[in-house]
């Protein structure tokens, strides 16, 4: 029975990860109906990024809540700068182009990042700074529930809140559902459509650096492709959830983080990397647009 | 405009064909040039071993100065040619095809991981050239081809070390396997182990797996922590282990773990932080031997490194002198001759041990086991073959 629970809470930790990356494909897909692969290795830049950050700052030796703080928004702010450029030199040419095009594009701009990567950063895999070490026991008996974890999905919880505030209750939310309906009908309406997807990249991006600090955090060894297999599974976890839908992304992964819990430790481990991919053979085949998703009526 | 795309289309290929001929040039001086020898290096430079690939090259380096500053072989010096594969088997049998076809070397030193030793092996034994692996300890890697040889002990062996270790010293009765099944030298080390384990009438309690790369190993040990074992067998990299280490003690299973020789790198203490101290670890040698001639090599590596030299580094430097002294007996330094020398090499002092290579191309060596005890790894134990 113990083991049970500890597998239910590490699937939750797992999955609170899968929750924060999943979150910024399903808002620009969302948006621009566009799959953005590079989205994994910003991520991955993220976690470099504040580990450049933490090292010069020297965070690692006054481990604090402020630490992790200002870690989290050099990632951001970082990342956010990332987001637009990409958009800005990648994306928005191509606005007119099939939607093809744009997703090869995408393709391109994640190898892109992954080569470079191993380029500035080295290939070798780094260790990163621990500049917050939460000292409370949250265990209970043999249970182990690890602070950092609880930081974690609390984050995840409290960005998807503010994503969906953001969304559905302010202006700038407003027009970016309204770019998301019809783009050319947006600007008609003098939203400026270019200036909103700008933005939607930039709150995508933010957010995958905040996944990539944290990932750091927990898992302390980061190199220039640990990006490629997490972000092909929060794709999947997004897929899952509906892509396009915020609540969707966030139970998608947990989810996905708790039947990889189950297979691994019930079942096979070799399987771990082919339960996402099953799962996403099997959504495609059965329920297309996810969990929460909306059926869209494409129009031809 | 257009002037200027054709002036740079002309310039292109006036560089190719400056290249080109640069190219042909140097073979034609190397092959007129009798003084030189080149033997071709493939490590992990970069990668999630890099330490592998470097520490070895330390190691390599050193022996190649020692042996030019003492006037080469038969006064021709080696100039080593290093190839970085990246920590990827694909990688490291295309710097073997083209160290043999471009470079023209006369022998091959590489691979630290067994599964690109064995990617290399089938491309040396094509063009029959000979390679000595100065750490891969899958028994398979030697099995490819008789131009192919080691300078360590096989996993046959290791295994049985760390599982007469867990019997005889440590005294525990129940184990835990967690092997990288993406990993021929961790899958081979984990059946060894499995074996003489339970012959000796220990028992394993559960067999899990992930696969490298993997950064969460909590559902793995949440079963085998389910187990209550006394002590946990992971004969993977140092970049996993380190990880494997952080999360087995956050998820409070107080045993020790136990390793083969992938967990020696410095970077072992650096990932897996104070959750790894007082687990154990078979290796080629301890820098705690008090032999002068390993102390003199640990002097010499440091003079010149400022570091103590792993274990890799250590069997690197063999690999390079076992080639040295056959290159001294060699007829000529055609693949064949040079085979047949390295074949005959027979009590050949090394630092790491007595070099005799049997019928199979492998030495009989004694392990050491290790002790992790921050960054410094406490010797333990010798286990003899």
């Amino acid at each position: 029975m113990l083991e049970f629970i500890q597998h239910i809470i590490n699937g939750l930790s797992t999955g609170s990860i899968y929750a924060l990356i999943a979150l910024g494909y399903t808002m620009v897909f969302g948006v621009l109906q566009l799959i953005n692969f590079a989205h994994s290795d910003v991520f991955m830049l993220g976690a470099f990024i504040s580990f450049y950050f933490s090292t010069y700052f020297r965070l690692a030796s006054h481990p604090s809540a402020f630490a992790l703080v200002a870690a989290l928004l050099s990632a951001m702010v970082g990342c956010a700068a990332i987001g637009y450029i990409i958009e800005r030199f990648a994306y928005r040419p191509l606005r007119g182009a099939p939607r093809i095009n744009l997703l090869i594009t995408a393709i391109g701009v994640s190898l892109f990042l992954e080569y470079s990567g191993q380029q500035v950063f080295g290939s070798s895999p780094q260790f990163y700074p621990q500049i917050f070490k939460p000292e409370i026991n949250l265990g209970v008996g043999s249970l182990s529930i690890n602070p950092l974890q609880v930081v974690v999905l609390s984050i995840s919880i409290v960005l998807m809140l503010i994503l969906q505030f953001v969304i559905f209750k302010t202006r700038v939310g407003r027009a970016m559902r309204a770019v998301s309906f019809n783009h050319d009908l947006a600007s008609l309406m003098g939203i400026p459509t270019n200036k909103i997807i700008s933005l939607t990249f930039m709150l995508g991006s933010a957010l995958a650096g905040a996944a990539g600090v944290l990932v750091g955090l927990v898992y302390p060894k980061i190199d220039p492709l640990m990006g490629v297999v997490l972000g092909l599974k929060c794709f999947v976890s997004a897929v899952l959830g509906g892509i396009g839908s915020i609540l969707g992304a966030v139970v998608g992964s947990i989810t996905l983080g708790i039947s990889e819990e189950f297979l691994v430790g019930y079942g096979n481990p070799s399987y771990r990397d082919a339960l996402a991919f099953g799962i996403l053979i099997v959504i495609l085949l059965f329920k297309p647009s996810g969990l929460f998703g909306e059926n869209r009526i494409e129009k031809v | 405009m257009k002037f200027k795309n054709k002036a740079g289309i002309y310039a292109l290929i006036a560089f190719v064909l400056a290249a080109c001929t640069g190219n042909k040039s140097t073979e034609t001086t190397s092959v007129g040039s009798a003084d030189i020898i080149k033997i071709g290096e493939v490590g992990s430079m970069t990668g999630s071993e890099a330490t592998f690939g470097s520490s070895t090259h330390n190691g390599i380096a050193l022996a190649v100065d020692q042996i030019n500053a003492a006037g080469g072989i038969n006064g021709k010096k080696i100039q080593l040619i290093t190839m970085d594969d990246q920590g990827k088997p694909e990688e490291a049998s295309t710097a073997v095809t083209k160290l043999v076809t471009q470079d023209k070397v006369v022998a091959i030193l590489g691979e630290v991981s067994s599964s690109r030793s064995m990617a290399m092996a089938p491309v040396s034994q094509q063009y029959k050239v000979p390679m000595i692996s100065p750490s891969s300890t899958n028994p398979r890697v030697t099995e490819m081809g008789d131009y192919i040889f080691r300078v360590c002990f096989i996993d046959p062996f290791q295994g049985t070390v760390m599982a007469r270790f867990a019997l005889e010293t440590l005294k525990v009765k129940s184990v835990a396997v967690l092997r990288d099944v993406k990993n021929d030298y961790s899958v081979g080390l984990a059946d060894f182990f499995t074996k003489t384990f339970t012959a000796g009438g220990g028992k394993i309690v559960i067999d899990q797996s992930y696969s490298a790369g993997d950064i969460d190993f909590k559902s793995q040990l949440t079963s085998i922590k389910g187990k209550n074992p006394e002590a946990i067998f992971v004969p993977g990299y140092y970049t996993d282990v380190g990880l494997i280490a952080r999360q087995a003690k956050e998820l409070k299973i107080p045993v020790p773990l136990l390793g083969g020789d992938g967990w020696d790198s410095p970077k072992l203490y650096e990932i897996g932080g104070e959750s790894i101290n007082g687990s154990y670890f078979s290796n080629h040698y301890s820098a705690e031997d008090t032999s002068p001639m390993i102390q003199d090599f640990i002097a010499k590596y440091k003079a010149k490194y400022k570091e103590v030299p792993d274990g890799l580094a250590a069997m690197g430097y063999d690999a390079m002198k076992v080639l040295e002294n056959a290159m001294k007996t060699a007829k000529s330094f055609d693949g064949k001759d040079l085979r047949d020398a390295i074949a005959a090499t027979k009590n050949y002092q090394a630092v790491t041990g007595t070099i005799t290579l049997d019928e199979k191309r492998n030495p009989k060596k004694a392990a050491v086991v290790l002790k992790v005890d921050g960054t410094n790894f406490k010797y333990s134990a010798t286990i003899q073959p």
